[in-house]
């Protein structure tokens, strides 16, 4: 069987690749990465994915900070704590309660809330925080906080003014709640403690004398109750709390340090990167292709022309030439891809071609068509270059994976897209952020996972179509 | 006739490359300066550092504010003149292109060498042996390990270790810098066994012998990720290679005569094999001089690749054409040099030129 000559049809070369363990590895790879682009390009439409990543509005305020995936729980083997979340204008849901009554002869209003929940998880959560919503006209409420921990031991934790209607309180970084829990600690322990505690550690923590360091607090795990009651003024005032207890582990993907849901950004940069590198490759080897062609068939300066600047394309240093563009003038995904087509449009791929293509000008079929008066055009469009596409395309699908990482790469200095998720931004979100430092894997593992995943389906394809196509490699 | 012949060949091929290497470098200066654009950055910034200079210095204290304005527009004009950039770019472009072929470098605009010099060559020359030490070695080990480990796979061909290199073949495609963060990931962040990156401890040792073991400890985990990422594939390519010119017609008549496999593989398939070997090993040497701008950052590696990426990012236009012309000559010398040496070696060439 030789590689010139032979027909193929689409079926045919598809059960030939599948006939070989890279091949189907590889289409199997392809065929999942495909339905997954697609699925995501359907759910989450291009404009929402931009929006959810650059977290307008606060949408992520409710997302732990560098969560870990909820499955990490069944890899360590612990219960690491997921997100509590307790919305009193969710009253009447199982351990929400929330009372406002007015106070007879004034406008004033006490108000109570409770919320009651079962904390069983292995770890301290992450963060507490309290979102508030209120209504008021003149004076703000002034509320008390406390926390009920299991055995009815109650810790005050502060008095609180609202300074604005929907004020949060960052509860874990709060300098006079940390005060109330080193003097209870302190109590608990029975000598005065010097070093603040973690708050959302000290919540949590079981009550006794590991309470005097750090080191050896441990969760004391059951049934939490935590409280604000107080004083509002005005008829129409009120006020609502959301209570946010911070997990360790989010989603399926986990979160980033600007609590960012991972999974979309894993999602999205499926069909970019598949995108991207197809079209890269696919238009560069068709230059590629085409240049080769018109150089090695009309030969003379044109050629001479064609080798000089793919002399010159030689010299200039692609990688350099490509980040200074892209420095300077922040360029979207879309335009840079336009720029590395251009920057190897007279790139190596040519030589071998030309070589190919300077062999079958002699054939006599093209001395045949040259006789009954073809033109230049139709011979190299029309003869040559279908000859000569056979060995080119597993080269074209080979190269797919090279340009994924050239567009992770320049994302991971940071040159990317300013606007679309990709996996080269999170890897480089990460290293910025010290994912490696602090033990964040994960932000690292998914989108190299991922970048791995594509850039193998497209290799191993591509070589099982070289053994297709070059017999030669079968055979040896 | 033939030497005659051959020294035209070789005077031809010269001016061409030269010329090549010339636009090369003019596009460089273009684009490193975005074709003027720098320079508004440049006058922007002379501009900011007189006036601020101007406004802090006492003695000008009592100037009136139009005076001031004035003396500042005056010194700034001056200083335009200085520095020659109040002619048009294209003109400019021609006396950078000047200063870059006759390889006077100039200064930076931004960055130092670590003795705190602007000489744009101290600066490369700084870098340049971190590069060579990381990449000319990684080049190397790769090199030979391909070659051998390719040699005996063509001569075992069909073995379980061949069908493992053919399976893991396709791995290669992953680029040696995304190994490198898996690596550091194993062996500096979860093991803590190796460094993270950089050259040396801080601080670097005083001992030279300890000073040296700490760079060779920082350098393995690079190293290692240049190899990883090419070994398999580079294995399998040159494997395929050597068979490819084993089962030429010449070597099965040579092995139907009798001649013994070592002598077989020697002259008859390494041999005629040597010259696209040789070419790419050159290529492959000059390249690793010119370091690699992300390997270099994800292990931070203070080498040329690293020095470029900075240069770009501080706009530093003298510094980036340094590298390029630098490049840009040994690349054309190493071409040209590849040219002669097969002008004399290899008879079709012989032919050509002797015409």
């Amino acid at each position: 069987m030789s590689s010139a000559g032979m027909e193929y049809s689409l079926k045919g070369i598809l059960r030939e690749v599948l006939s070989y363990k890279s091949g189907l590895f590889g289409i199997l790879l392809l065929i999942f990465l495909v339905v997954l682009s697609i699925v995501t390009i359907i759910t989450i439409p291009y404009n929402t994915a931009i929006n959810l990543w650059r977290g307008e509005e606060g949408i992520w305020l409710e997302n732990p900070k560098n969560a870990q995936p909820v499955w990490v729980k069944y890899i360590v083997g612990k219960n690491l704590p997921e997100n509590i979340v307790l919305d009193s204008k969710k009253a009447g849901t199982i351990g929400i309660t929330k009372a406002l009554t007015e106070i007879p002869g004034t406008d004033f209003k006490k108000v109570y809330m409770e919320f009651t929940f079962t904390y069983d998880y292995d770890d301290f959560p992450s963060e507490v925080n309290i979102f508030f919503d209120a209504k008021y006209t003149k004076n703000a409420p002034i509320l008390k906080i406390y926390i009920i921990k299991p055995g009815g031991i109650k810790v005050d934790l502060t008095n609180y003014i609202l300074r604005k209607p929907d004020d949060i309180l960052y509860l874990s970084i709060n300098p006079i709640v940390s005060q109330n829990l080193l003097i209870h600690a302190s109590s608990v322990v029975g000598k005065q403690l010097e070093e603040e505690l973690p708050i959302e550690m000290a919540l949590f923590a079981v009550e006794d004398e590991s309470l005097a360091n750090v080191g050896t607090l441990k969760v004391l795990k059951g049934v939490y109750k935590i409280v604000i009651e107080g004083t509002l003024f005005g008829k129409e005032s009120d006020v609502d709390a959301k209570v946010v207890i911070y997990g360790k582990v989010w989603g399926w993907a986990g979160t980033d340090h600007m609590r960012r849901d991972l999974g979309i950004a894993l999602l999205w940069g499926t069909p970019v990167a598949m995108s991207f590198g197809l079209t890269a490759s696919l238009m560069i080897t068709i230059l590629h292709l085409s240049i080769a062609t018109i150089s090695g068939y009309y030969g003379g300066w044109v050629d001479s022309l064609i080798q000089r600047l793919t002399e010159i394309y030689m010299i200039i240093p692609f990688l350099p030439f490509l980040i200074m563009i892209a420095t300077f003038y922040k360029l979207d995904i879309w335009i840079l891809l336009a720029v590395i087509i251009v920057l190897s449009i007279f790139g190596g791929g040519i030589k071998s071609t030309r070589a190919l293509v300077m062999q079958i000008r002699e054939y006599p079929y093209i001395e045949a068509a040259k006789v009954y008066g073809a033109s230049n055009l139709r011979i190299i469009f029309l003869y040559i270059i279908p000859k000569i596409l056979p060995p080119v395309i597993p080269g074209l699908i080979g190269a797919v994976p090279s340009y994924v990482f050239l567009e992770a790469g320049l994302s991971f200095l940071g040159l990317g897209d300013p606007y679309l998720p990709t996996w080269g931004k999170v890897i480089n979100d990460a290293y910025n952020n010290g994912a490696l430092y602090k033990g964040y894997y994960y932000w690292v593992l998914e989108p190299a996972f991922m970048l791995i995943l594509t850039a193998f389906a497209f290799s191993f394809l591509g070589f099982a179509l070289d053994k297709i196509v070059n017999p030669k490699l079968r055979e040896v | 006739m033939a030497i005659k012949g051959f020294v035209k060949f070789a005077v031809k091929r010269g001016i061409t490359l030269y010329l090549v290497v010339l636009l090369s470098i003019y596009i460089t200066i273009v684009v490193a300066n975005m074709g003027g654009m720098i320079d508004n950055f440049i006058k922007s910034q002379l501009l900011f550092d007189i006036t601020y200079q101007f406004k802090r210095d006492p003695e000008y204290k009592d100037l009136p504010a139009n005076e001031l304005d004035k003396l500042i527009k005056e010194t700034y004009k001056l200083e335009i003149k200085r520095r020659g950039l109040d002619k048009p770019f294209y003109i400019r472009s021609l006396v950078y292109m000047k200063d870059a072929i006759t390889l006077d470098l100039g200064r930076a605009l931004y960055l130092t060498s670590d003795t705190g010099s602007r000489s744009v060559r101290l600066i490369i020359l700084e870098r340049l042996p971190q590069t060579v030490m990381l990449f000319t070695t990684a080049m190397i080990i790769n090199f030979l390990t391909h070659i051998f480990i390719g040699l005996y796979l063509s001569r075992h061909y069909g073995g379980k270790l061949d069908k493992l290199f053919i399976a893991l073949a396709p791995t290669s495609v992953v680029p040696g810098w995304f190994y490198g963060i898996f690596l550091i990931l194993i062996f500096a962040s979860w093991l803590h066994i190796l460094p993270y990156g950089g050259l040396v401890d801080v601080p670097p040792p005083k001992d030279p012998t300890l000073y040296t073991l700490s760079v060779l400890k920082h350098m393995i985990l690079p190293l290692a990720s240049w190899v990883i990422s090419g070994f398999f594939l580079g294995c399998y390519s040159n494997r395929t290679f050597f068979l490819i010119f084993s089962t030429e017609d010449y070597v099965e008549a040579a092995r139907a005569k009798g001649v013994p496999p070592r002598q077989l593989e020697i002259r008859y398939i390494l041999r005629p094999s040597l010259p696209p070997i040789i070419t790419g090993f050159a290529l492959g040497l000059i390249g690793s001089w010119g370091g690699a701008i992300i390997t270099e950052t994800v292990f931070n590696w203070p080498g040329l690749g690293k020095v470029t990426y900075q240069a770009i990012n501080a706009f530093d236009t003298p510094v980036l054409v340094g590298v390029t012309v630098i490049y840009a000559y040994l690349l054309a010398a190493t071409v040209w040099i590849l040219d002669m040496i097969y002008g004399i070696i290899d008879p079709r060439i012989k032919v050509m030129y002797g015409r």
